[in-house]
């Protein structure tokens, strides 16, 4: 029975969508106030990623309010199931379905930030992170989750990135100040490196706005109160700081004649 | 106070002892003088225990203990209850501070030989408390029901398995089912918001009346007793309130500082309050690449995992939290105080400290690991296990023969 436990929890780990991959993560600059980029990042995610992904924690109406957005605005053109606004924002794909369809349900997205350490960047790098691979039953791999059962929704406004050699920047001539550029491969350290093959609708620029845009909300709706939290922080421990002094002075004056 | 009374209170101490029990523990209650930074964290643990009976009290009003519930019950706490997210981060963040002051108010225990005659019964009543404790945490963590909740349950309930004979049916009658279950959920909830808080209770309160009954000991280890004036009030004690009431103020309101910086602006502590795999539901299919209990799990842990024989190790966990409990017999010394302990004892019980913290900071690491770049993880864990133990066993010798300084007649220092 153990053994078969044991080989159960193996096999789901290989399909897991934990799998960290040990890759260098890009650092993603949260920045919860601002709100146009937390609104473009929702707008990504109702579009691109809801079909599959649900944030079951999180509220429509709670959504809206924390991110500026009116409710009519919300309600007809984010929320595409007609939801109530103040329901929780699931998805209606059954998760016996999906996992038959992606052989792994689809996971809910509310706490992903969290899960990935707490902070945008793998998430960030992720999302930049498929390239092609025609093994796989989506033709897509990933360098930051290998085998990742999840196809590239995004790949039309990235375009396909290939892994293999690629000319990558070593520094800058300090005479003339051009980058240079030297294939990965013939690095003192060879490596292979994802390069866009193909364009997509976005240039590269773009698309990294877009993936720190919707990284942004996710960091957000992890935590929802991040921002109350700290505000709020500040003027507790400002309260304290100056009540310790009448505490502080207190003791002395009832030390001052114990020696 | 008894000189004049105020007719209420004198119908009432008729009644009910209150006046007598309020000067017999605080305004008569005389403490030395002479405490030091170390003794403010008895009553921070005690703060600390206010704090998680509170807000336990207020999280439990939105939690649902079941399987299908627990996790999204967490939460709806953290984001649909007014003001849940502050309950549920002072109730995480409570458990780490909680173990912090402990730990720090065991470390005084050792540093002036609190536990030495005629206060062994105060250190049983402490280490009972300490047990609860973690007993009172792990369960604790399993009720979010997140993937370290599930796996950490898993792990610590299996270790009863290597008992010989019963082992098995040991654990399933621990788990109330074959595998980790909403059953298992349920009867951790009943135990970590009623059982055990009441022992915890019952025995914080056992500690304080005997600790009230001898007195309070100090960082010179004297007797203040010895000395007292006509009154029969000892020459180096001051009586509890107001002196140290207003004196822990301070030390609390310094605590509260450090607490809500962290409670505030770190709340995951980095992933070592709330770790971050336990933001993922309980999943009995998928094992989290790496277990680690909670930090202040770390070092038993870590004697567990040094052994690499799986009911050796259970039993030499066991024991390094058994033999906490046997300390006051272990120390031979005829001194409390370190200050006037040997040259030994100078050395190990600092040691001792260091050394605990690194078994703490081992557990929470992969045992394949490096610390430091100097050393396996392993290989550390292995010879620090062998101090923890060698401490405790050869202090019986090293106490007895090493030689003291003679120990003043009255504290030193003042305040």
């Amino acid at each position: 029975m153990k053994k078969v436990i044991a080989l159960f929890a193996l096999m789901a780990s290989s399909l897991s969508y934990a799998a960290g991959g040990g890759i260098h993560l890009d650092e993603h600059k949260t920045d919860l106030t601002d709100t146009a980029s937390l609104q473009r990042g929702a707008q990504t995610f109702m579009n691109y990623c809801m079909g599959c992904h649900s944030l079951e924690h999180g509220r429509f109406n709670r959504t809206a309010k924390d991110l500026d957005i009116p409710e009519e605005l919300m309600q007809e053109n984010l929320n595409f199931a007609n939801q109530r606004f103040g329901d929780l924002m699931t998805i209606a794909m059954r998760k016996e379905d999906s996992k038959k369809w992606f052989g792994a349900t689809p996971p809910d997205l509310t706490l992903v930030a969290r899960v990935r350490g707490g902070s945008g960047d793998w998430l960030y790098t992720y999302l930049r992170s498929f390239y092609e691979d025609t093994s796989r039953p989506w033709g897509v791999n990933n360098a930051a989750f290998k085998d990742v059962g999840m196809p590239h929704v995004l790949a039309g406004l990235q375009g396909v990135q290939k892994k293999g050699c690629a000319p990558v920047s070593t520094g800058y001539d300090s005479l003339t100040g051009t980058e240079i550029m030297v294939d990965s491969c013939e690095l003192a350290e060879p490596r292979e490196v994802l390069y866009l093959a193909e364009e997509g609708q976005l240039t590269p620029k773009e698309y990294d706005n877009l993936v720190y845009d919707l990284v942004n909300f996710l960091v957000y709706i992890a935590e929802p109160i991040a921002l109350e939290r700290q505000r709020l922080g500040w003027w507790v421990l400002l309260f304290l700081v100056i009540f310790l002094i009448p505490v502080y002075l207190l003791n002395k004056e009832y030390w001052k004649d114990i020696h | 106070m008894s000189q004049q009374k105020n007719p209420i209170m004198g119908w009432i101490d008729d009644r009910l002892p209150v006046t007598v029990t309020y000067e017999k523990h605080m305004s008569k209650y005389y403490a030395p003088k002479n405490f030091n930074f170390w003794y403010f964290f008895g009553v921070l643990s005690m703060i600390m225990l206010v704090n998680q009976i509170l807000t336990g009290i207020w999280l439990t009003m939105n939690f649902t203990p079941s399987a299908d519930g627990a996790f999204a019950s967490v939460e709806y706490i953290m984001r649909d209850v007014q003001w849940g997210w502050l309950l549920r981060y002072m109730h995480s963040t409570g458990a780490t501070f909680f173990f912090i002051a402990i730990y720090l108010h065991m470390m005084r225990a050792l540093l002036y030989g609190s536990y030495q005659k005629p206060r062994e019964l105060i250190w049983l009543f402490g280490m009972g408390i300490y047990l609860a404790l973690m007993a009172e945490a792990f369960m604790g963590y399993v009720l979010p029901w997140g993937q370290m909740s599930y796996w950490g349950a898993q792990v610590i309930i299996s270790l009863f398995g290597a008992i010989p004979v019963i082992g098995d049916d040991l654990t399933t009658w621990i788990r109330g089912d074959f595998l980790i279950s909403g059953a298992t959920l349920n009867r951790f909830f009943a135990l970590h918001v009623i059982a055990v808080p009441l022992v915890i209770v019952a025995l914080v309160v056992l500690h304080l009346l005997a600790l009230h009954e001898v007195g309070s000991n100090n960082p010179d280890g004297v007797d203040i007793k010895k000395h007292k004036d006509e009154n029969g009030v000892p020459l180096d004690g001051i009586p509890f309130h107001p002196f140290y009431t207003v004196h822990d103020m301070v030390g609390i309101v310094v605590f509260l500082i450090v607490f809500c910086s962290v409670m505030f602006f770190f709340p995951m502590g980095g992933g070592f309050m709330l770790e971050y795999a336990n933001f993922e539901p309980a999943n009995g299919l998928k094992t989290p690449e790496h277990i680690a209990p909670v930090w202040y799990f770390g070092a038993f842990y870590t004697i567990l995992r040094a052994i690499p024989h799986k009911l050796t190790g259970v039993i030499a966990m066991g024991a390094a939290i058994a033999i906490l409990f046997v300390l006051p017999w272990l120390d031979k010394s005829p001194v409390k105080s370190i200050r006037y302990k040997g040259i030994v004892s100078k050395t190990l019980i600092p040691v001792f400290g260091v050394a605990f913290a690194i078994l703490t900071w081992l557990g929470t690491q992969p045992s394949s690991g490096e610390f430091l770049h100097l050393i396996n993880n392993t290989t550390l864990a292995r010879w620090l296990t062998a101090f923890y133990f060698g401490y405790f066993l050869l202090m019986p010798f090293y106490t007895r023969m090493e030689k003291t300084k003679p120990v003043p007649e009255r504290v030193t220092g003042g305040h």
